[in-house]
């Protein structure tokens, strides 16, 4: 493909070198738009287009307005001093069990900033949605994979489903279903006093929903390794003595913890980047970093939002060399070095 | 006893309750520039004063959010700021706390709350903090000197003016601009409007118009529009324009006949969770010295009389004197349109309907 | 004991009895011990995705499976005023309203503003579904309620001559039921009317089936500027050598791996008036500094934008289908006298289908369900169905329709999904 033979026709050339140029605009239409926002991001002015200043390469054109605007926005009170020792300082301080954090700049970010309040719901939410979709959808995968499994197509269409339901209809379910109080003592003794037991609003609603959304993944992605494990290995195992837990822990997940990860990373994206179910389960306390930018997007029209996506491009940039990597490292061990 | 042992056993599995942290309110505002005034003149200072937390939320005006977390039963914000017909309407809809007056700080000299308040600002369920005004705007750069929109009329001229419009994706405040583009005169907007040939009149005087407009929701949008050339004229709130021209140095201009003024007023949802920090709040930033410093950021009005002999410059140009840019100053007051707020408290839901359809079709 | 250890158990100490029955250790017949171990595996298999199977049952299946019947189900009417509702539920819906009609009407409405204030509104607002200045009937009755004394009909008559009208009484009785067609059947440009028959809507509120129709073309658009896009890439990805495909590979990774908000945000600032595409043309020439084009805010907005956001779920499955397909093929279709086209488009073309398929399904589902990109970058005539969904709910919160459109969505996405099945097989779905 990359040279061509002696023998072909100029047609053919023509042919060839015109394909090459259809597949660049399709990679520049892939990738232009992801790279432009981090110029425009540098904007001193409050809009998303480039002022005639940052084309003529301007120094006062360009600020670092947006990325001030991530750690300050919400904050009680941002003129307070900044430097890194304070803020080793404080986090010295922050993390240990003997000081309580110091009122300073870092605490009221930390505490107040929006975005920053983002970021940390983002976690929070990513981090207990993945860990249950994680543990659940493991199990499952190996019971689906086990040939003795009864009616497994029909459970796997139905477990697989969160993934194909369109994210309005789920979103829209649950917020209904949410919002019904599950307080026993209001249903079943009917006490009009008693507090409303209710998911929505709730850290827990998003996470259960953001769980249920990342388990398709791990199923796929585990049942996927699986396919290529070889039972007598569990059984050899099992018939020298061990029990279930054992060979589970020594033989099985060694050997599908590539799809145990791979499954998790994208379950973790998924709530990371999810914003249908945070818009419609979330209060404002539990806003994360995408609800954040949609807001950003219709109400606040800040560049802010630039500043943040180049952060975020950059992670996946980041995340996606490691598992270049990771691949790359694997395969080397597995001898099979790519060509 | 069966009773204390499943409660026991339920409230193990219960998920919910230790969402609402105590010491923190929720205030939610229409974003951009005039949160960014709420925050500068009533958040920081209300924070720094009683250590509490605020975590502010941004929404596009209407009563559709705080009805359906009353109705649900869930109900996550605090205070809320409202234009006057939905205050009235959520009032008498039962979706909002009464406020007591009384609570309310008097003005420096010692004049009771409720005389220093301007009229229309106190209602049963709401406190107003400010007076605005949707008008529209154009980019001074577009135009020459001789040839520039000057009336309502030019706005809705697309032969004379061509280029798109910038509308609110709301029969608010369009219907009675149409009216006065057709010639009605601003006091007989509304007496025009209640009659079914007068909203024909003006749902006809929008479709002249309706193939170039690009809609907006939230006040951020207009001054972005303009800015980046996507329309060539936009209705905004006038404190949005101001803040573009003030602090970005943007040329654009403010065409103020047939502005529609208004109040926005704060109001606390019907099982508010942190209902006292939330009237705690609502009375200090509303007292004299609060609405005078969000003057400073934004051109809106302070709903206080004693407020108004504090305004004084913008925060960041102390050139720039607030006071001929209010709404509500002589020269911009020429033909102007008080909202109608019983008139949209009543029409509101009929004429959303009428102008979704209209949109759609 | 693992299920395998027990049949290697059973086989190993197997004895046989008189009639040839081979016997476990225990005495019994060898095929039921096998068939007991089999049950005992079947149920321990069972028990692995039991979990998991109550978990989605319980957050994903049910919540559905309520706002389905939600869209059949509306208590409002009935809930706050049982009365008019035992009345209406005899009345004919042709005669005259009768006085008992308008008694048990201001009873009702007498009874709920004593309970709350919102209720009379609240009835109001289901009642203004079916005919429009209800609300402020209701709203002006329940004022004046009180202070009506018999004969009601005459009463209210006096209140608002709007009462005058049977269609306020037909729509009442259409809001009473509990169970009704009424929602499906305006999600589908129908009315329902107080006789039990159904019309169409007028010609300026149908709505929601050419909404549909156009979210299904928009699906489809986006599928095949999908394919069209995905196949040269995935197919330039297959048959370059692994380094340099491996490189290639990352410009497509990187938008799959990168926040749908962040590229929506980019695709805001390429395709505006002020955008980097419009400046390009102009600087070009296509057009000029007043004649920008708008790309955003309307259909070529969201078409361009998921189409970017839906590309690499086309080109992995092509290129992974690709990549099986031993090149031998081509070679010998080429030595056997066809032409470059020709080998391609009878040899490699065909056996590239599956991969387009599942792709294109794939990309047809995620697109037909879509919601953020068309409410931020789609303007008026960009949104689609999902976004009407998400009106109801939260805006007009009339969240029986939200329910009605969205069980036919979900009937929609199913149908889809079982051909996905069908055709491709679940197991078969790959990520990455």
């Amino acid at each position: 493909m990359s040279s061509l033979p002696p023998y072909t026709t100029t047609g053919q050339r023509v042919w060839h070198y015109t394909f090459l140029f259809i597949c660049a605009l399709i990679f520049i239409f892939l990738i232009t738009p992801i790279l432009v926002i981090a110029p425009l991001s540098f904007n001193a002015e409050p809009y998303f287009s480039f002022t005639d200043g940052m084309l003529e390469f301007d120094k006062d054109a360009y600020s670092m307005r947006w990325y001030r605007d991530i750690v300050e926005n919400g904050m009680a009170n941002p003129d307070q001093p900044t430097s890194w020792p304070l803020f080793f300082d404080w986090l010295w301080k922050a993390l240990s069990p003997f000081h309580t954090a110091p009122p300073s700049f870092y605490t009221d970010t930390w505490e107040n900033a929006q975005w920053i309040r983002a970021m940390r719901n983002s976690f929070f939410i990513g981090t207990a949605a993945t860990l249950i979709a994680v543990t659940l959808g493991t199990l499952a995968a190996i019971g689906l994979s086990r040939s003795e499994m009864p009616a497994r197509g029909a459970i796997m269409s139905l477990l697989i489903s969160p993934l194909i339901v369109p994210l309005v209809v789920t979103a829209a379910g649950m917020f209904y279903f949410y919002s019904t109080n599950f307080n026993p003592d209001s249903w079943l003794f009917g006490n009009p006093d008693a507090d409303r037991w209710i998911l929505a609003q709730t850290y827990a609603g998003v996470i259960l929903a953001h769980a249920a959304l990342g388990t398709p993944f791990v199923i796929i992605t585990v049942t996927a390794t699986l396919v290529g494990f070889d039972k007598s290995l569990v059984r050899a195992g099992a018939s020298m003595g061990a029990g279930p837990s054992k060979t589970f822990w020594k033989i099985q997940m060694p050997l599908i913890l590539p799809g145990v990860v791979s499954g998790g990373l994208f379950a973790f994206i998924t709530s990371f980047d999810e914003v249908v179910a945070v818009l419609f389960l979330a209060g404002p306390e539990h806003r994360t970093i995408p609800r954040q930018m949609y807001s950003g997007i219709r109400e606040q029209i800040s560049p802010t939002i630039l500043a943040v996506a180049t952060i975020l491009v950059i992670l996946s940039v980041l995340l996606l060399a490691t598992l270049e990597m990771l691949r790359r490292r694997s395969e080397r061990l597995r001898g099979m070095s790519p060509a | 006893m069966k009773r204390a042992i499943l409660l026991a056993a339920a409230s193990g599995i219960a998920l919910t309750g230790a969402a609402h942290a105590e010491d923190s309110i929720t205030v939610v505002s229409w974003g951009g520039a005039y949160t960014k005034s709420q925050v500068e003149a009533y958040h920081k200072p209300w924070m720094a004063k009683t250590g509490g937390k605020i975590i502010s939320e941004d929404y596009n005006g209407g009563l559709a959010e705080v009805k359906a977390q009353v109705e649900a039963g869930n109900v996550t914000w605090d205070i809320v700021d409202v234009e006057l017909s939905d205050a009235i309407r959520g009032c008498d809809e039962g979706l909002l706390e009464e406020i007591d007056h009384s609570m309310l700080p008097d003005a420096p000299d010692g004049t009771p709350a409720e005389e220093d308040f301007i009229s229309l600002a106190l209602h049963d369920c709401a406190v107003a903090n400010i007076v605005w005004s949707t008008i529209f705007a154009y980019d001074g750069s577009k135009y020459t000197a001789f040839d520039r929109p000057r009336s309502m009329a030019d706005f809705f001229n697309t032969k004379k003016f061509p280029g798109k419009r910038g509308l609110r994706k709301s029969p608010k405040a369009n219907l009675e601009m149409a009216l006065v583009a057709d010639g009605v005169a601003a006091a007989d907007v509304y007496d025009v409007l209640s009659t079914a040939e007068g909203v024909d009149r003006a749902f006809a005087k929008l479709d002249e118009i309706k193939d170039s407009v690009v809609w907006w929701e939230s006040g951020a949008q207009p001054p972005q529009l303009l800015a980046d050339g996507e329309v060539k004229m936009t209705t905004a709130y006038n404190g949005r324009i101001f803040n573009a021209m003030a602090s970005e140095g943007k040329p654009f201009e403010i065409v103020w006949d047939g502005q529609v003024f208004d109040v926005d007023l704060w109001v606390i949802p019907k099982g508010a969770p942190n209902k006292e920090a939330a009237m705690d709040f609502l009375a200090f930033s509303t007292d004299t010295q609060r609405l005078a410093d969000q003057a400073a950021w934004i051109s809106y009005g302070p709903a206080r009389k004693s407020s108004a002999p504090l305004v004084g410059a913008y925060n960041s140009d102390p050139d720039l004197e607030m006071g001929p840019h209010m709404p509500t100053a002589p020269a911009n007051f020429m033909n102007a349109i008080a909202n109608g707020f019983e008139f949209w408290a009543d029409n509101q839901d009929e004429l959303n309907e009428r102008f979704n359809a209209w949109l759609a079709s | 004991m693992t299920d395998a250890s027990y049949q290697v158990d059973a086989v190993h100490r197997t004895q046989t009895d008189a009639s040839g029955l081979l016997l476990a250790a225990d005495g019994t017949p060898l095929k039921k011990k096998l068939r007991e171990a089999l049950k005992v595996s079947r149920r321990r298999a069972f028990l692995l995705v039991a979990p998991l199977l109550l978990f989605i049952m319980a957050s994903f299946v049910i919540p559905i499976l309520l706002l389905l019947a939600q869209g059949v189900k509306d208590s409002t009417f009935s809930s706050i005023m049982p009365e008019s509702t035992a009345i209406l539920s005899e009345w004919d819906a042709k005669s005259d309203p009768s006085e008992e009609m308008a008694a048990a009407l201001v009873a009702d409405l007498i009874s709920a503003k004593a309970t709350d204030r919102s209720l009379a509104t609240k009835v109001g607002t289901r009642v203004n579904r079916e005919v429009s200045g209800a609300i402020s009937l209701f709203k002006k009755t329940t004022r004046k309620a009180s202070k009506m004394e018999a004969p009601f009909l005459d009463a209210l008559h006096a209140t608002d001559k709007k009462w005058k009208d049977p269609a306020y009484w037909k729509a009442m009785k259409i809001a009473s039921q509990t169970i009704t067609p009424a929602y499906y059947a305006a999600a589908v440009d129908k009315k329902y009317l107080a006789d039990g028959s159904f019309v169409d809507q007028p010609e300026d509120r149908q709505i929601y089936v050419k909404l549909f129709v156009k979210t299904i073309l928009v699906a489809g658009g986006v599928m095949l500027c999908c394919i069209l896009l995905g196949f040269p890439v995935a197919y330039l990805l297959a048959h370059l050598p692994a380094r340099k495909a491996n490189l290639l590979m990352i410009l497509v990774l990187l938008p799959f791996w990168t926040s749908l908000l962040v590229r929506t945000t980019a695709w805001i600032a390429m395709l505006q008036s002020a955008g980097v595409l419009n400046d390009i043309f102009v600087w070009v020439g296509i057009t000029t500094d007043d004649q920008r084009f708008s790309l955003i805010y309307n259909m070529t907005g969201t078409i361009i934008a998921m189409t970017h956001i839906l590309l690499p779920f086309m080109i992995l499955p092509i290129y992974s289908v690709m990549k099986a397909i031993p090149p031998s093929h081509v070679r010998a279709a080429k030595s056997l006298g066809a032409t470059n086209w020709t080998a391609f488009w009878r040899v490699y073309f065909p056996a590239t289908v599956p991969g387009i398929g599942a792709g294109g399904l794939l990309v047809f589902i995620l697109a037909i369900g879509y919601y953020i990109t068309p409410a931020l970058v789609g303007g008026q005539d960009g949104q689609l169905i999902s976004n009407f969904i998400a009106y109801h709910m939260q805006k007009s919160l009339n969240w029986s329709l939200a329910a009605a459109l969205g069980g036919i969505l979900l009937v929609l996405v199913l149908i889809l999904y079982w051909l996905y099945d069908r055709i491709v097989g679940i197991d078969n779905m790959k990520l990455g």
